[in-house]
């Protein structure tokens, strides 16, 4: 156990913090106690997700755009030392009447497809790549997929920040398996490499809705694979969170065991690397008129390690009280050493880091723009 | 205009001016002189042209559907141009501008 992590932490934690006004790095030493805080690049980008290729351990990849420019992706083959743009970033196809406004989500391939990487995108669609990058191609199945207008409800539901395509997860076992997730839509699975999709939403709330248990239309905020046990997946959703035990079709509610007073509702959700019963969320207030703030104030990191059955309050080192921001739903995330350190930004800019699984708590940097995403690399 | 460039006649270069959001592509140049092909170049032509040069700075300006973009002004000659097949009269200058887009 102890020459896992001296293994894991002597590559180094770097996080990659993806914020509303560029990108920053934070790079750790080898006990993860000292933090240096590197960057900005791209000063001014709205940047929505970065994300290391773990096949190479080299190829970054940031999904950008400016207020006034179109979205791009921007890629390095040196961990960040030089960027070059994309030559052919996601956009939908000519004639079908829709634009891509931004690359919200950046997903690797599958280990055995050597640069293939996935893009989601706002309004909802589905690219991919297949030279790391450089070029990208609508995944035709899903974006003229004949149902994906009314799993879209027309292209009419979004976000504030307008309708996502996010959580694009490859099942580790097989390639040609792939889920997505859309705010709004609901969850999808493809077993032909993207050919086809069909909904994966039974048993998952979806209360904004006349109907109790729709086959589609729902609002996940984020869905996980676990990456030791590939058939569960979880979801926190816009209704709670949920776990899914393939080849079981309906999902179980386990967000219900959450206490009261803090609720299930909230955006990022992380599993843990070794366990798949062990999982973080990030509760936010999601009551009357949806105040999309730690829920009176005081925020807590909520683990549990039975798989939902049961929730543990981790919020130990964050701040006690009058604290109003949240975590975005790419903004939380995991090293993989053995001690798994847990990392969250927060739309006021601060990144928050655990050594202990969440045990207890410490503010890493500060000063940040409101932080979208945080990814290590 | 300049000098050498009449002297090319049908092959004039239309002159381009860049906001400081897109200078990354060119370098940091402010003006940018694009030869455009044809009796009737039309700013579609003019960034197109701009895009060979420096490849990726149109798709950043105007989208998949060929639409300039929400916060994007194009002028030429001081008029709007508010359609990329608009032409671009021999002579005529290009002149790109970011406008309010928000904090």
């Amino acid at each position: 156990m102890a020459t896992r992590t001296k293994a894991a932490a002597s590559r180094n934690t770097v996080l990659l913090i993806a914020t509303r006004k560029g990108l920053w790095t934070l790079a750790g030493d080898a006990a993860r106690r000292n933090w240096k805080l590197a960057g900005p690049h791209f000063l001014g980008h709205i940047v929505h997700h970065a994300v290391l290729d773990p096949r190479d351990g080299k190829t970054l990849l940031a999904a950008a755009r400016t207020g006034h420019l179109g979205p791009t992706i921007f890629r390095s083959t040196d961990r960040g030392r030089s960027w070059k743009e994309a030559a052919r970033p996601p956009a939908f196809r000519e004639g079908s009447g829709r634009t891509v406004d931004h690359t919200f989500w950046l997903t690797p391939g599958h280990a055995s497809e050597r640069g293939v990487w996935y893009a989601g995108t706002s309004p909802q669609g589905l690219f991919r790549s297949t030279d790391g990058g450089v070029t990208w191609a609508a995944v035709a199945g899903f974006n003229d997929h004949p149902k994906r207008k009314a799993w879209c409800n027309n292209d009419e539901d979004g976000t504030p920040d307008g309708a996502k395509l996010h959580s694009v997860v490859v099942d580790p076992r097989d390639a040609a398996h792939l889920y997505v997730s859309m705010s709004s839509g609901g969850t999808f699975e493809s077993v032909d490499g993207g050919a086809d999709w069909r909904p994966l939403n039974r048993g998952v709330k979806a209360d904004f809705q006349p109907d109790p248990d729709p086959e589609f239309g729902h609002d996940p905020h984020c869905l996980r694979i676990a990456p030791t046990a590939p058939d569960r997946l979880y979801q926190q959703n816009h209704c709670g969170i949920f776990r899914l035990d393939r080849p079981a079709e309906r999902w179980t509610d386990i967000g219900a065991s959450m206490p009261k007073s803090v609720g299930p509702i909230g955006f990022p959700l992380v599993v843990h690397p070794h366990d798949a019963d062990t999982l973080w969320v990030f509760p936010m207030d999601g009551s009357s008129v949806w105040p999309r703030v730690s829920p009176g104030g005081r925020p807590a990191v909520y683990r549990s390690v039975n798989g939902g059955r049961t929730w543990q309050r981790q919020a130990t080192g964050l701040p006690a009280a009058q604290a109003w921001w949240t975590v975005k739903r790419q903004a939380m995330t995991a090293d993989r050493a053995s001690a798994v350190g847990v990392y969250f930004g927060t739309t006021s800019g601060e990144l928050w880091g655990s050594r202990d699984e969440g045990r207890t708590w410490k503010c890493l940097a500060r000063n940040l723009p409101h932080i979208y995403a945080v990814e290590v690399a | 205009m300049t000098g050498a460039a009449r002297a090319r006649g049908a092959r004039a270069a239309t002159r381009v001016r860049i906001p400081g959001l897109l200078r990354s592509y060119t370098g940091g140049a402010e003006v940018v002189d694009v030869e455009l092909a044809g009796a009737a170049p039309s700013v579609a032509d003019a960034l197109a042209a701009l895009d060979a040069r420096y490849p990726g700075l149109a798709f950043r300006l105007v989208d998949e559907q060929h639409a300039i973009r929400p916060h994007i002004k194009l002028f030429v000659d001081r008029a709007i141009a508010r359609d990329l097949a608009e032409p671009i009269p021999r002579g005529a200058e290009l002149m790109i501008v970011g406008a309010l887009s928000g904090g």
